[in-house]
């Protein structure tokens, strides 16, 4: 079943932001194939009398009431922050 | 959305968070059952067919806004599909609804969906700021088909959309303040292609009127680059109000690709209940109440129109013409004296010193003839400034219609003894001199005299 499953492991890494070296994308990429090819076994299941779920348990609606809560303080929303300035997190400049 | 923050507009930066909308690690979202009951609701109320079952979904996507690297939103189960938002004249720019395309267009929807709202970044010289207080809040997005053919359109769409979700006290959905916001698509394309031109987007426009500005730069400048041969690519503009003009954001790079799966975190949703809890809460919608008041009232349609065009208006003139002899009445002096007033005191309907049953007595007074219509004017103003009852001004100004036959025949006497040529001239045929003689007889009696009975009498003497 792993020669049916394709994974471009440089996409993912760009997609998710990770830089790869060529040695890693080459060990993931054999390594993942085969995670997947586990994934593909469930295709040889027969499933169609198996209902398709949204979840994996079968629990729905659970709500929280519309009730405000105080949350955290300015303070302690920015005591981790590397860079703060005016109650602001600072970050590098972003092109919108 | 899925914390228990407050939602407040304008508070101290990064005062109203916790670690769910700080998307710190480890902390875990609950759904908002208000947040979905309102969307459902928004869902009927435009007609949109509520989903059974719904989910909600991660979208991937890398941006200091979002600090968890998702946004959790609605991928392939939307609460909401389909439905329309009705336009109508009023909803169209004042200038514009002379000549409207299409009168009484319904724009059709493709979804409503419900996810958390992203943090708000400033964008400074140097560096980006962000503050948090806007994570999380509740946003609904609302996705119309490409289905809106002008400037004025939009605007119209925007209007109606906006007064039906403060009908159903969804939203108070105030641009300025962010409740409501609107990213616009507009492509344009020559005249015989059937296919959509590129999409361009167009963001950052913070009132419905600034909405129709942008559109009309961009139809312009996107007809004047094609005509000129050049190729239009799909991309994201901002709208820059202050120099009237949209500016490049970004292009399209590689297409998005957001890697959407179903978040882990929450159970999906089934609709049935909130169905039920909302269905007492759908109010009367303003094309409902437009029609509601011109049967039931015999105001006139566009009369009708004005009223429903503001709830708070539409709710006043409701309550005052409930016990009114003559609603059309009522409706006449909301849409004329009283909004003239406030808008000369610069007050709103919710804040106006005369109350709908006060507005009521000062017009059956003048209805049972106590009072005249130009004396009521002057109770009016009296009660607007003083915010006293009509009877109260009316008996301590001794104002008081004359009603006495007798002493009105006295009155019209003497004018006809007074002035022997429009006599003569009404004797001879010409009706209008009856007009100038009963404003001789007003004048006589101080405004006080009954104008109707003025006119009959009058008219009887003159004949005899």
């Amino acid at each position: 079943m792993a020669e049916t499953a394709h994974i471009d492991v440089a996409h993912v890494a760009k997609l998710a932001r990770i830089n790869l070296t060529k040695e890693e994308t080459k060990l993931f990429q054999t390594q993942l194939e085969r995670v997947l090819g586990y994934a593909e076994k469930l295709r040889a299941l027969d499933l169609s009398h198996v209902e398709s779920a949204a979840h994996a348990v079968p629990i729905f609606n659970v709500f929280r009431e519309d009730e405000p809560r105080d949350g955290l303080s300015a303070e302690e929303a920015l005591r981790n922050a590397p860079r703060q300035a005016n109650g602001l997190f600072v970050v590098t400049k972003v092109v919108e | 959305m899925f914390c228990g923050c407050r939602v407040e507009f304008g508070a101290a930066p990064n005062s109203h968070t916790c670690p769910t909308c700080l998307g710190l690690p480890g902390a875990l979202p609950v759904m908002n059952h208000e947040a979905l009951r309102l969307t459902v609701l928004t869902g009927l109320m435009l007609g949109c067919d509520i989903a059974p079952l719904s989910k909600f979904d991660r979208k991937s996507y890398f941006y200091p806004d979002m600090p968890k690297n998702y946004q959790i939103s609605q991928y392939d189960l939307p609460l909401c599909a389909n439905g329309s938002v009705p336009l109508h004249d009023l909803a169209y720019p004042k200038d514009a609804q002379k000549k409207i395309a299409t009168p009484e267009k319904e724009v059709p929807l493709v979804r409503i969906h419900l996810e958390e709202d992203v943090a708000k970044s400033f964008h400074l010289e140097n560096n980006t700021a962000i503050d948090f207080n806007r994570a999380g809040t509740p946003l609904m997005e609302i996705v119309s088909q490409p289905e809106i053919n002008s400037p004025e359109e939009a605007f119209a769409f925007l209007t109606a959309l906006k007064q039906i979700l403060i009908y159903g006290a969804v939203s108070d959905a105030d641009m300025e303040k962010g409740q409501l916001r609107c990213d616009c698509n507009i492509s344009v394309r020559p005249a015989a292609q059937q296919e959509l031109g590129a999409k361009i987007e167009i963001k950052n426009m913070n009132s419905i009127s600034a909405v129709r500005r942008a559109l009309t730069y961009e139809v312009e400048r996107q007809t004047e680059a094609l005509a000129r041969g050049e190729k239009l690519e799909q991309e994201t503009r901002g709208w820059d109000d202050g120099a009237g003009k949209t500016f490049l954001m970004r292009t399209k790079e590689s297409a998005h690709d957001y890697r959407y799966f179903a978040e882990p975190d929450l159970v999906p949703v089934k609709t049935e209940s909130l169905l039920e809890e909302v269905r007492a809460r759908l109010p009367e919608l303003p094309r409902a109440k437009r029609a509601r008041f011109v049967e039931q009232y015999g105001v006139s349609v566009y009369d009708a129109a004005v009223l429903a065009h503001d709830l708070a208006l539409a709710a006043f003139f409701e309550a005052a013409a409930k016990g009114a002899r003559k609603p059309k009445s009522v409706a006449n002096w909301i849409l004329n004296d009283l909004q003239s007033a406030l808008a000369g005191a610069g007050r709103a309907i919710g804040d106006c010193p005369i109350s709908p049953a006060a507005l009521d007595e000062l017009v059956n007074l003048i209805e049972s003839g106590k009072i005249s219509g130009k004396q009521a004017k002057e109770v009016f103003s009296e009660m607007f400034a003083s915010g006293k009852s009509a009877a109260a001004i009316v008996s301590e100004k001794g104002i008081e219609q004359l009603n006495d036959p007798t002493e009105i025949e006295t009155l019209c006497e003497q004018v006809i003894a007074a002035n022997p040529k429009p006599v003569a001239d009404f004797r001879g045929g010409n009706s209008a001199s009856l007009n100038f003689l009963k404003g001789q007889v007003l004048k006589l009696s101080k405004g006080k005299a009954n104008p109707a009975l003025v006119g009959e009498i009058l008219e009887r003497q003159l004949k005899t």
